[in-house]
């Protein structure tokens, strides 16, 4: 038996995308593929090369799942998916080692580990074996982009104060004494911390101005009805 | 009146589940084949000039050409420059008169992180090992990476002794890696206060490559000496 497809699929809109990169985000909001968020964020070039590895494994398999969706029983649809991941991730494998040994090295075992990553799967399940190619594809990069700003949040602070640097290049002087704590593992919880809690401060401001917005319409509606 | 039951949906056969999974397996294994059909020679690649510019780094600067050679059962046998490294080559560096001036052999161990790898320069004269550069590490950035930084870390590779036995058999004095500051003998290597684990490692990668490639280079070192190199190192 194949997965049938949605009866009423919701069209293809600019929120498809955006929904990944603020309101959906992955790390900032759904805390999604935490692990590679704390491990390699410790310079900002190793997060955007494992955030556009990331791009790259999710909407390739998004895009394939989404393809075969009708063809992929229900019943072997995990077996199936983590085949598909584990292909996408080997491919970015070769290519990172095809366009830097370097930046191979500095990833680590982080670029394999991409295969168990849950914001994959998750999208994979979620999303891309309900949807059409052109949605699955669209939604996967925006989450994907989401992910790579997140990581790329972590990975300047990071560096920046832990190396004095950004992207390789000295920002601070050399008077400047490097927090190295901030390049090591307690930095990356230290700065994902310190990022939720901005975010979450400004969606609750946010909220606030909202629900004082709509009290302030009611009280003027109700003086002059 | 009673509501009737949905109709339970046929379970298919395993035959189809099989081969649908065969299917998407297909699929698979051919886009894993044709990328690392087209990404092969630019890894391959890739690695050569990273193992150029380590030898670069680590054979004497009058070194102008290098012969590689294989561990064969107590032999060395000369093999192509371009021969993939499993950590059983060294290269032979010679100068402009093709004298033999140094030999540069990889070693490995596991760090802090992951197996840290590099290459090292070996003086067979003196009996010395006398630099290394590393050709791949994942260690702490601002601990274990800096075994390759720290000026009193390298000070131990000035000449750090890696003399052969009276027998020919193994190392004299096996190399170790002694608490920061505790250092008394020339086999000894003073580790990085705060990056022992990582310190440690190249101690034990030094003494199993010493151990197993020393003894040998030494026995042979007649054959290396009027070896007749051509390549550029």
């Amino acid at each position: 038996m194949s997965t049938p497809a949605t009866k009423q699929e919701t069209p293809l809109t600019l929120e498809t995308f955006t929904a990944g990169l603020w309101k959906e985000n992955p790390i900032f909001v759904m805390m999604l593929g935490l692990c590679p968020t704390l491990a390699v964020t410790n310079t900002l070039t190793n997060s955007l090369a494992m955030g556009a590895a990331t791009i790259f494994v999710l909407v390739g398999s998004n895009a394939l799942i989404s393809g075969l969706r009708h063809f992929i029983p229900k019943q072997i649809r995990i077996t199936t998916y983590i085949i598909i991941i584990a292909t996408f991730v080997t491919l970015v494998d070769y290519l990172i080692q095809a366009i830097s040994l370097d930046l191979y090295n500095a990833l680590g075992a982080f670029i394999q580990l991409i295969v168990v990553n849950c914001l994959i799967l998750g999208r994979a399940e979620a999303f891309a074996s309900k949807n059409s190619f052109n949605k699955s594809v669209v939604s996967a990069a925006g989450m994907g982009v989401g992910f790579t700003f997140a990581l790329a949040c972590l990975g300047s602070v990071r560096e920046l104060l832990g190396s004095g640097k950004l992207l390789g290049f000295q920002v601070f002087s050399d008077n400047f004494e490097p927090w190295v704590v901030m390049i090591l593992p307690p930095g990356g919880f230290i700065v994902l911390g310190s990022w939720l809690l901005l975010f979450k401060w400004l969606e609750q401001r946010r909220t606030r101005k909202i629900i004082r917005t709509d009290a302030a319409t009611h009280c003027t509606v109700r003086q002059n009805p | 009146m009673n509501t009737p039951e949905p109709p339970i949906p046929a379970l298919p056969s395993s035959t189809t589940l099989i081969g649908k999974l065969g299917v998407v397996a297909l699929i698979s294994g051919l886009l894993v084949a044709m990328v690392y059909e087209y990404t092969k020679p630019i890894i391959a690649e890739n690695q050569r000039a990273a193992l150029e510019g380590a030898l670069f780094k680590v054979l004497p600067a009058s070194a102008e050409s290098r012969l590689t050679y294989r561990l064969q059962d107590d032999r060395l046998v000369r093999v192509p420059d371009n021969t993939p490294n499993n950590g059983d080559l060294f290269y032979a560096g010679y100068d402009k008169d093709r004298k033999l001036v140094g030999i540069a052999l990889t070693a490995a161990a596991q760090g802090y992180q992951d197996t840290v790898r590099i290459l090292y320069a070996y003086d067979p004269y003196n009996s010395c090992i006398t630099g290394f550069a590393v050709l791949k590490s994942t260690e702490t950035p601002g601990f274990g990476d800096k075994i390759d930084k720290d000026p009193a870390f390298l000070e131990n590779f000035q000449c750090l002794d890696a003399k052969v036995n009276d027998e020919g058999s193994a190392l004299a004095h096996g190399i170790r890696t002694v608490r920061h500051g505790t250092k008394k003998n020339p086999w000894e290597i003073d580790a990085i206060s705060g990056s022992t684990i990582t310190s440690n490692a190249v101690g034990r990668m030094l003494d199993k490559s010493g151990q197993l490639f020393h003894p040998v280079i030494a026995k042979n070192l007649n054959l290396l000496e009027n070896a007749q190199p051509a390549t550029q190192p």
